[in-house]
């Protein structure tokens, strides 16, 4: 469905995009997972025609978005990150103009839209200008217009940002059932780890314009950080003992312990102790996150944008 | 699969909605022009009672030059909210994109120009009707060209709102005055009359004054049609390629 070459761009100085190679296969659910200005909403502009590469190839849908923009502009969907509805024009027109402008006939886009508004729950905004919808409403508004013609690969430049914890919830479904429903293939960017790693199969992490890592979400996490155990002791002699056993290090009364499929093997180690002659008085199982790898990676996590701004706020 | 035209009518339609359901900013803005005329016209030479005749197509010309520079302020915005791009990202294909948009602003310059036409009558006013629709015709095809100009300058200018204002502003005006469009330009130097020679919207306004007149098979209209011509294929040749190059 992608296939990308050396894909490259630069403003003026700015590596925006660094020479990514990338292959996507039909059907499958990407998430592009990566800090501010890494260039994940370059790299879908790029694919999507909006921009020119500087260097290097991408082929999507069966057509180089260079030379055959039109044929890709046809197989695709696409929702930016700002908002795609005009402030001044209604909900329902803009979907209906949305469908029309992908050679869908007025009847069958004004159906499709009211499909849509029912479903994404934008019943009572639809006919309101969109100036006066909230952030979020406007987001779902987005969301319809994104998928008013039913494209088999759609791109979604963060398309829960802005939205409460419910209605993020009711996009993932709507993704996942469209998935489901239309074997839809999907890219999306964002900046919710727990959302690329319940919703891909298929993380691709980039930094300055590069990919870094690209893989299943678990395997990310079993491969760069993986599993850990946390286990805590009344004295420091019971911790040093069972430090000991398990072969690893204490600090104070404290050991931790790197072991991959931790959740299962923690009974066992707590008998082990037990039977050793040093029980453990607690015991923390950490499983390591998106950020985790992240910040495996490249020393940086990705949530420090997220703290930077409530220090702010403050 | 679509055409250019229904491409063009998506994209003029989407544009004109706003306006449909909001026609009280259209009534206001055509009174304008109404007053413009009533105050400046006492003031111009009527040895042959022929002020209006000479000055009507102007102020038609004149608000249509306006309304097409709009194009790009219009879409300015759009670029800074995303929506621009959600459109380009479709198949529509571009040149339906800025005739669409420069439509939107002429048409109802249009419906302005018949008003203006209505209201001169009892003045004395006398026009052509089949003269003025061609008229009308060759004007909507320089506004195009312009109305694409103007959306590549708001391409080009992006997120700087000032630089957009300052390039157009600069721009119009002396291709309004150079043209003869409010004042005659027979009489000044000749350096100006050689500006206005060179100056498309010249030739434009000249084919309106002869047409509405109703004298349609004559030179002015062919420098008419001609001038409009090319600057709507230049309008939409420059805009094209600066979506397809924009960043
Ligand atoms: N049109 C542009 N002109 C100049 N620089 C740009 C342009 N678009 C993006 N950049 C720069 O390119 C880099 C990558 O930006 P991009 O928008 O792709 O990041 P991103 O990964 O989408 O970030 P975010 O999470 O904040 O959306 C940034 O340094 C940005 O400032
Ligand atoms: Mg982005």
């Amino acid at each position: 469905m992608i296939e990308t070459r050396g894909l490259t761009k630069h403003f003026k100085d700015v590596h925006a995009v660094d020479g990514i190679d990338l292959t996507v296969r039909a059907g499958e659910l990407v998430a592009l997972l990566g800090p501010n200005g890494a260039g994940k909403s370059t790299t879908l502009r790029m694919l999507t025609t909006l921009i020119p590469p500087t260097a290097g190839t991408a082929t999507v849908a069966g057509f180089d978005v260079v030379r055959r923009q039109r044929e890709v502009r046809l197989r695709i969907g696409y929702i930016g990150q700002g908002n795609g509805a005009g402030h001044s024009q209604r909900g329902r027109d803009e979907l209906i103009s949305q469908g029309r402008a992908y050679g869908m006939s007025t009847r069958d886009s004004r159906q499709r839209a009211a499909e849509l508004i029912e479903s994404l729950g934008l019943a009572e905004v639809a006919d309101r200008r969109v100036s006066t919808l909230s952030g979020g409403q406007r987001r779902r508004l987005d969301i319809a217009m994104g998928l008013i013609h039913s494209p088999g690969l759609l791109f979604l430049d963060e398309p829960s940002t802005g939205l409460d914890p419910q209605n993020r919830a009711n996009l993932q479904e709507h993704i996942l059932a469209l998935r489901a429903r239309h074997e839809t293939t999907i890219v999306l960017t964002t900046h919710y780890l727990d959302e690329a790693d319940s919703m891909a199969e298929r993380v691709i992490v980039i930094d300055h314009g590069r990919i870094i890592a690209d893989d299943t979400p678990q395997r990310l996490k079993d491969t760069h950080v993986g599993d850990r155990i946390v286990l805590g002791f009344l004295h420091e002699s019971d911790a040093a003992g069972a430090a000991a056993v398990l072969r690893t290090e204490r600090k104070g009364t404290q050991v931790r312990l790197g072991l991959p499929n931790a959740p299962r093997r923690a009974p066992g180690i707590l008998d082990d102790l037990r039977t050793a002659g040093y029980p453990a008085a607690e015991i923390e199982v950490i499983r390591p996150t998106l950020d985790d790898v992240f910040l495996q990676l490249t020393g940086r996590s990705l949530r420090e944008g997220g703290v930077d701004k409530e220090l702010v706020e403050v | 699969m679509t055409t250019l035209i229904a491409d063009t009518s998506t994209v003029f339609s989407r544009e004109l909605r706003p306006l449909l359901r909001d026609p009280f900013t259209i009534i206001f803005s055509m009174v304008q022009p109404l007053v413009f005329l009533a105050l400046f016209t006492p003031l111009l030479p009527d040895d042959d009672g022929n002020a209006l005749q000479w000055f009507v197509p102007g102020i038609i010309v004149m608000s249509c030059l306006f309304a097409c520079s709009m194009t790009g302020s219009n879409l300015l915005f759009e670029i800074q909210t995303g929506s621009h791009e959600r459109m380009l990202v479709t198949p529509l294909r571009r040149p339906a994109l800025l005739i669409g948009r420069a439509l939107k602003e002429i048409v109802p310059m249009f419906a302005q120009a018949a008003l203006i036409v209505v209201v001169c009558l009892p003045f004395g006013f006398r026009f052509n009707l089949p003269g003025a629709v061609i008229g009308l015709v060759i004007l909507a095809a320089f506004c195009i060209g312009l109305g694409a100009l103007s959306y590549t300058l708001a391409l080009a200018s992006k997120n700087q709102e000032w630089l957009f204002w300052t390039v157009q502003q600069t721009l119009l005006f002396p291709l309004l005055l150079l043209a003869g469009v409010l004042l005659p330009i027979e009489n000044g130097p000749g350096w100006l009359r050689a500006l206005a020679a060179g100056n498309p919207l010249s030739y434009v306004v000249e084919a309106e004054r002869s047409l509405f007149n109703g004298d349609i098979w004559t030179s002015s209209t062919l420098g008419g049609i001609i001038a409009a011509a090319a600057v709507a294929a230049i309008g939409l040749l420059v805009g094209v390629r600066a979506m397809r190059r924009s960043d």
